[in-house]
């Protein structure tokens, strides 16, 4: 146990997203387990399942959750840079297999040992600030499954106003959707642009130039929103400050160009 | 009898309600006023999260021993010398109501108002029998008047201005002086008060809902906050309450305890104006009160719910802070819905009582943000419940071809790591290789709905799995 109490063995659930669209969430998620003490561990992955799920297609939600278990069985946790794909395996997984007695324990106990990462490193890990420096204003958008699945509100707050040189302001109606919600962004695009178009109001009302949110799939959903509305305001995930990693373009910026 | 629904058209219905300046105007008090009072209330009652356990382990047993309540209820309703008429369909209630009408020879039928004469198209069939059927809770009035149906369950009007009222009531009430003054909110409720004062002096029925029925005195309860409803169950012959199965409760108390949730979940009230409780008609020695008092116990599907994945939902006491809080239903209003029940609510009712043929689109028309059920005074899980009616959709295969279509491809990358790795390796390479310039998309294939009005951000490059490969 003291082995798992000082350098515990976290498998990387790094999210389809992040894998495929932006890996720098990725290396910042390392570097921030790697300072907190963790070994960490990428066991090969696709996703969580979440759009199976959410699609009402239970076999094939269940077939990748079992996948996602078993790349996984063998670390201590499992820790996610997205509040939405942890919501997945720590809320529903247990929920799709509870009414298969042979795994309902099992996704019971996997799910105990999952966590979003900011929530992570300040509840289990007990990190309390960390070494970084951004110079700017930023505001910060609760994403929806991370604050009511995952109550995670204070941690990103605590852990940022430890961040060299960044002054947070709170965005209006910080904890309302953006209007991503996965595939309806597809399927309902004219709502889900409507919604993103009161966020990008709230978003450009408070001055701030960094919008800072912990899932990329609401993060690439309102960068889109305001690169088409010619807003000057740069998209990050909240990884990428707290690692100190905003070397890259910001989500939806040209590559190549730095801030 | 029933509405028809244009659920089917709902993205239709929603594009038309983006596109109305007006509407959209008036949502703004929803997005804001609601919330805010809710929220207000809520921080003022140390209990109000245990209140709502509480609330919604009474709902839950009630919904456990359902039979054995009705059969109380009813028993207790015919001590008090009431009668209580029994429908299987929204055809039976409305037919036993017009039969009740018909005998007295009614000519006028007042209604508080309720959401089940709605589900059920009280009005029309009162109509169709020659009867004139008068709503007198204003909103109700008003939408009566333009021959609309609620927006919102709790605020049907909220779609409408003062404009726009002000002009309905000019069209509607000749018989006064056309030159009066009419600007000010207060005049228009003066005018309506006055004018319906006359229709509830002249009816020979009330028809009310009810919030609760209490099966220990078999009493119903209605709370409203403009007296409406005390005059329509008071001043005709006869009252007849029309309530849904699972609005009993056990007792007295319980009805106490949920409405300390009630009225603050939905307007954030402490408590409405009022809160009426009628039991039986007028007994001998009482100076007022019906003569009659008749309740239609509908079950319009309810029952085939208990025991279903969606029993949770017969706990719903009709608040509306779910769709207070939802953003879908802040950007399009009620009437994109298509059907009597709006909001998050209505995403899970509505394809219980119409069919998910032609509900379908509801429950799919959801972010999933779960602000609905965070709000929820008896702790609905509206989220889960509306995927259940995806599951129900993915099993009959009534999702749309290119959506399954989609999510098969998509599963079978998914379920296979090794081709996964490789082939997303290879497609954001390319993928990333067209769109480094600008960082973005302005349009993708099969991803219109997002790129029409938001650029898709480009990907970075290589997969985290394959430069994490290299760094090891």
């Amino acid at each position: 146990m003291t082995v798992v109490e000082n350098r515990p063995r976290v498998g990387l659930f790094v999210t389809c997203l992040v894998d495929l669209m932006r890996p720098s969430i990725g290396f910042a998620a390392v570097k921030l387990l790697e300072d907190a003490g963790c070994e960490v561990v990428v066991p090969s992955q696709t996703c969580c399942g979440q759009p199976a799920f959410n699609s009402g297609d239970k076999a094939t939600s269940r077939d990748i959750a079992t996948q996602v278990m078993n790349a996984f069985a063998e670390v201590d946790y499992v820790v996610t840079p997205s509040g939405s794909c942890g919501g997945t395996l720590i809320k529903h997984y247990p929920e799709m297999f509870a009414d298969d007695p042979n795994m309902a324990g099992k996704a019971r106990a996997f799910a105990a040992k999952c966590f979003e990462l900011i929530s992570f490193l300040t509840d289990v890990r007990g990190v309390s600030a960390v070494k970084s420096r951004y110079n700017g204003t930023a505001t910060y958008h609760d994403s929806c499954s991370g604050l009511r699945e995952l109550n995670i509100h204070d941690q990103p707050r605590k852990l940022l106003g430890t961040v060299e040189g960044l002054s947070l302001t709170e965005l209006p109606d910080h904890d309302v959707c953006c209007g991503f919600g996965g595939t309806f962004a597809v399927k309902y695009g004219e709502i889900s642009n409507a919604i993103v178009e009161e966020k990008t109001k709230n978003i450009v009302s408070t001055g701030a130039h960094l919008l800072l949110a912990g899932d990329l799939g609401c993060l690439m959903n309102m960068a889109g929103k305001l690169s088409r509305q010619g807003s000057n305001v740069q998209v990050r995930h909240v990884a990428e400050v707290l690692a100190g990693m905003t070397d890259l373009p910001p989500i939806g910026a040209p590559q190549g160009a730095v801030k | 009898m029933t509405h028809v629904a244009t659920t089917p058209q709902f993205k239709q219905n929603a594009h038309e309600a983006l596109g109305d300046v007006q509407l959209q105007q008036a949502l703004g008090n929803v997005r804001t006023g609601f919330i805010d009072k809710r929220a207000k209330a809520a921080a003022k009652l140390p209990e109000f999260e245990a209140l709502r356990d509480s609330a919604r382990d009474i709902k839950n047993h009630v919904l456990q021993h359902l039979d054995l309540y009705v059969e109380a209820y009813e028993a207790k309703v015919k001590a008090s010398g009431g009668h209580v008429h029994f429908a299987r369909t929204a055809a039976e209630a409305n037919a036993r109501i017009v039969e009740i009408c018909k005998a007295r020879g009614a000519k006028t039928v007042t209604k508080g108002k309720s959401m089940i004469s709605e589900e059920i198209n009280l009005n029309a069939a009162i109509e169709a029998a020659g009867m004139a059927a008068v709503e007198t809770d204003l909103g109700e009035y008003i939408i009566q008047l333009r021959g609309e149906t609620p927006s919102h369950i709790i605020a049907p009007a909220v779609h409408l201005n003062a404009t726009q009222v002000e002009a309905d009531f000019r069209r509607v009430h000749t018989h006064l002086d056309a030159a009066r003054d009419l600007s000010q909110p207060t005049q228009l409720l003066t005018e309506a008060r006055s004018v319906l004062r006359q229709k509830f002096l002249s009816a020979d029925v009330g028809v009310t809902g009810a919030n609760f029925l209490i099966a220990e005195t078999g009493t119903s309860i209605i709370v409203t906050n403009e007296g409406n409803g005390d005059l329509t169950q008071i001043l005709p012959k006869v009252h007849i309450v029309i309530a849904s199965l699972e609005k009993l409760v056990p007792t007295m108390e319980d009805a106490a305890q949920i409405l300390r949730v009630l009225a603050r979940s939905a307007t954030g009230q402490e408590l409405t104006v009022y809160t009426t409780l009628s039991t039986g008609p007028r007994r001998a020695g009482d100076v007022d009160g019906p003569e009659e008092y008749h309740v239609i116990l509908l079950d319009n599907g309810r029952s085939n719910m208990l025991g279903s994945e969606f029993e949770d939902m017969l706990r719903c006491i009709r608040c509306g802070a779910c769709m207070n809080h939802c953003p879908v239903y802040h950007a399009v209003g009620g009437h994109a819905y298509g059907w009597v029940y709006p909001g998050p609510m209505g995403a899970v009712l509505t394809p219980t009582l119409i069919g998910v043929e032609q509900g379908g689109h509801l429950p799919n028309a959801s972010t999933f943000c779960g602000r609905c059920e965070s709000v929820c005074p008896v702790r609905i899980p509206l989220p889960r419940l509306m995927r259940h009616w995806r599951e129900r959709e993915f099993e009959r295969h009534l999702s749309p071809v290119l959506v399954r279509g989609g999510l098969g491809l998509w599963a079978f990358f998914a379920k296979r790591p090794m081709l996964y790795r490789f082939s997303t390796g290879l497609a954001m390479r390319a993928m990333s290789l067209i769109g480094r310039a600008k960082g973005r998309f302005g349009w993708a294939p099969m991803a219109s709905g997002w790129t029409k009005t938001r650029d898709l951000p480009a990907p970075q490059g290589a997969t985290f799995q394959s430069q994490w490969k290299n760094r090891k």
